[in-house]
């Protein structure tokens, strides 16, 4: 044992760097998990193509009509599956009890937060980088627009701000995997209706002003929310 | 706390009174409208509803807040009294949105921003109960309750504005509209004096609704305390 | 080391503890005994900084809960009945992760002195997923003493082992108790107790009923004095008692 004993009065080292490499820490833990596993991601992933394969049959889709649908497929796709993610990523803390384990180590709650949300977000995008060349094969249409990516980053961080706060709470209840999608639909509302609206607005090549309302409500709810989930965080996990 | 309180007592005949006068206007006092006929009395109520229904989101939301910081039972009763509320006028001002739309447009239900948002704030509602209901523990309940309620209230004004940039035919009555509304109608002096009578006496329902929910709420913690000290 | 005043916590309008009382010194082993229910876990959470007092007052090596929760942590090593370690990840991994969450210089060197410890160099590079109980719970101690920590809380750590692991932890529990650290353990397995702690606490009725040091009591006496406890605490309401002598 070479470190020496800290006094009690002696304030905690560095806390941004502490910050920063829990945060590290636990999205370099849920990646190795995850890599091992491959559970999260196929589940994901073979209910996205799963979604997209039903909505196929479901909307008898011709060539003219897809082009209107294409945003609307593609979110509702993430959506879900989304909700698939959100679920398990926190359910791995919760059934070992692990999420004690990382309320013990001595950092920000917050540092919890970001560290869960920048691993579901990473996983979505993840899902959605496949999803993408799929959709464009399956349609043969390009999604590969820098705009569609944008808007797909900027709903995702959204979706994934709300989702893992609200995860961390159904978790904690009875009801579980069936209650996260209820209480996070409704909430995230906005960025479906505005990331569908921007996503068809690059693919039918509208002027950028017309799309720019859209991106400016995806920014404001990327913002608002993530603040406040953030903020309330602690309410959640702590007892 | 056994016995209603006087004022308590006074406020419910005060509001029945009050509520008795508010369908007198509607029915006699106000004049009927041109175009749409006898079926635009609903719109009153119907705008009274849905106004309040939003009042106690915003109780519930600010005494969400207020519980997370000082950790007080009572506000949770509050909050929880308030959503329920609000969960049915809701579903009044939704119902009686859709008996007015029928006649006047011809159609049950109607995409637009106000009837969609308060769908969607109604299942917000909802989601609010159920993550209530999967909860045992009454202090994590109260708290869930408290965050939900916070996120659920900042996300309308969103909600709306999302979809407010889509088409609308909802009748745009205070604050003026654009010309793709359909459906307006300007209010005579009347009528404006039976709406904000009406508005009124919803606001004056809802504090006594409020109030008795929150007694039954105390009430209910009364008996759990007696049945916890039988036990030991 | 711990003290622990008038504790009240309470779960709505269920009140688990009633104005605990509590005293650890330094280096002192400490069984807490006590029937299901009785609120040991209650307890050993809101030592453990998991969980908040409703009321009283809680100070940890110098430190107050909750207030000053986050830099107590550091001095701090939990052991819960659940193992706290991720499935999909190697006993080498999981330690790594917790060294970095504490964040501890020479993290490969300490992993692996711990390791060494807890007796699973062998299985450091196996899944989690793939190990006993009794060994995960051995690598549960290990992720407990990994940032050397004064204080170490251990919930139940007996349960669901069987014989041979029971032995190989109560080693390991040793060998972590030897070096001076204060610990606190909640325990129903009064043998196992009586070989490890020097004194014994008996918890119920959420307060502290009886009190006794090993040098007080002969171990085959451990279980009338528990049970008297009990019994005390059922007849006697929420009083206090403490040190009881009991004649051997």
């Amino acid at each position: 044992m070479t470190r020496a004993k800290a006094s009690p009065r002696q304030a905690a080292p560095r806390p941004l760097s502490a910050f920063l490499r829990a945060l590290r820490a636990i999205i370099w833990k849920d990646l190795a998990a995850e890599l091992r596993s491959r559970e999260l991601l196929s589940s994901m992933l073979v209910f996205a193509l799963l979604v997209i394969l039903i909505f196929n049959f479901a909307l008898e889709l011709d060539a003219r009509a897809r082009a209107t649908v294409t945003a609307g497929v593609l979110w509702v796709t993430f959506a879900f599956a989304g909700t698939l993610g959100l679920n398990r990523s926190m359910a791995t803390e919760k059934d070992r009890g692990c999420l004690d384990g990382l309320l013990l180590a001595p950092v920000d709650r917050s540092a919890i937060y970001f560290g869960k949300a920048i691993g579901n977000l990473i996983f979505m995008f993840i899902v959605e980088a496949i999803v993408l060349p799929v959709y464009s094969v399956l349609y043969n249409t390009n999604l590969f627009q820098p705009g569609l990516l944008l808007v797909i980053l900027l709903g995702s961080i959204g979706y994934v701000a709300v989702g893992t706060l609200l995860s961390s709470m159904a978790v904690q209840t009875r009801t579980r995997d069936v209650l996260l999608p209820i209480l996070l639909f409704p909430l995230v509302v906005p960025v479906m209706i505005a990331a569908v609206k921007a996503s068809t607005g690059f693919l039918e090549g509208l002027e950028l002003v017309d799309i720019r309302p859209w991106l400016n409500l995806l920014l404001v709810y990327d913002v608002v929310f993530t603040s406040v989930a953030f903020m309330v965080f602690d309410y959640v996990v702590e007892e | 706390m056994q016995a209603k309180p006087r004022f308590l007592k006074i406020l419910d005949v005060v509001t029945a009174i009050l509520f008795l006068v508010a369908v007198g206007m509607v029915f006699f006092y106000a004049p009927m409208e041109k175009t749409m006929g006898q079926v635009q009395r609903v719109f009153y109520f119907h705008v009274a509803t849905a106004w309040v229904g939003m009042l106690g989101f915003l109780v519930a939301a600010i005494v969400g807040v207020i519980y997370l910081v000082r950790k007080e039972r009572r506000w949770d009763i509050v909050g929880l009294a308030a959503i329920e509320i609000s969960l049915v006028f809701f579903l009044i001002a939704i119902v009686s949105g859709s008996i007015w739309a029928r006649p006047t447009w011809g159609t049950w239900w109607t995409w637009d921003p106000r009837l969609t948002t308060a769908t969607i704030v109604e299942l917000v509602y909802a989601a609010y109960m159920m993550l209530r209901s999967g909860i045992e523990d009454p202090d994590r309940r109260a708290r869930f309750g408290a965050v939900y309620a916070i996120l659920g209230f900042i996300s309308v004004p969103l909600t709306f504005i999302s979809i407010r940039l889509l088409r609308t035919i909802h009748p745009v009555v205070i604050g003026g509209g654009s010309a793709s509304a359909e459906g307006d109608f300007s209010m005579t002096p009347k009528m404006l004096q039976t709406f904000m009578f009406s508005l009124l006496v919803f606001s004056v329902i809802f504090v006594d609704l409020l109030w008795h929910r929150i007694r039954l709420g105390r009430l209910a913690d009364k008996v759990e305390q007696l049945r916890l000290k039988m036990v030991h | 080391m711990i003290i622990v005043r008038k504790l009240i916590k309470r779960f709505g309008l269920k009140t688990v503890l009633r104005g605990l009382d509590f005293q650890v010194e330094p280096g002192e082993f400490v069984a807490l005994l006590g029937p299901n229910g009785a609120g040991k876990t209650t307890f050993l959470r809101i030592l453990a900084s998991l969980s908040r007092p409703t009321l009283g007052q809680v100070q940890i090596a110098g430190f107050r809960l909750p207030d000053q929760a986050a830099a107590l942590r550091r001095r701090l090593g939990v052991v819960s009945h659940l193992p706290l370690l991720y499935g999909d990840l190697t006993a080498e991994e999981n330690l790594r992760f917790y060294a970095r969450m504490y964040g501890l210089e020479q993290e490969t060197r300490r992993v692996a002195e711990v390791l060494d410890v807890v007796g699973l160099t062998a299985r450091r590079r196996d899944l989690v997923r793939t190990f006993s109980r009794g060994m995960q719970q051995r690598l549960a101690i290990g992720r407990a003493v990994l940032h050397d920590p004064d204080v170490m809380l251990f919930d139940e750590p007996h349960t669901g082992l069987d014989q041979d692991a029971c032995v190989m932890l109560d080693q390991v529990l040793s060998e972590v108790a030897a070096r001076g650290r204060t610990v606190v353990m909640t325990s129903h397995d009064l043998a196992r107790a009586a070989d490890l702690a020097s004194r014994f606490d008996v918890l119920s009725r959420g307060v502290i009923g009886a009190s006794i040091q090993r040098s007080q009591i002969n171990p085959n006496d451990l279980l009338a004095f528990y049970r008297q406890a009990v019994a005390d605490g059922n007849g006697a309401g929420s009083t206090t008692a403490r040190s009881q002598e009991v004649r051997p």
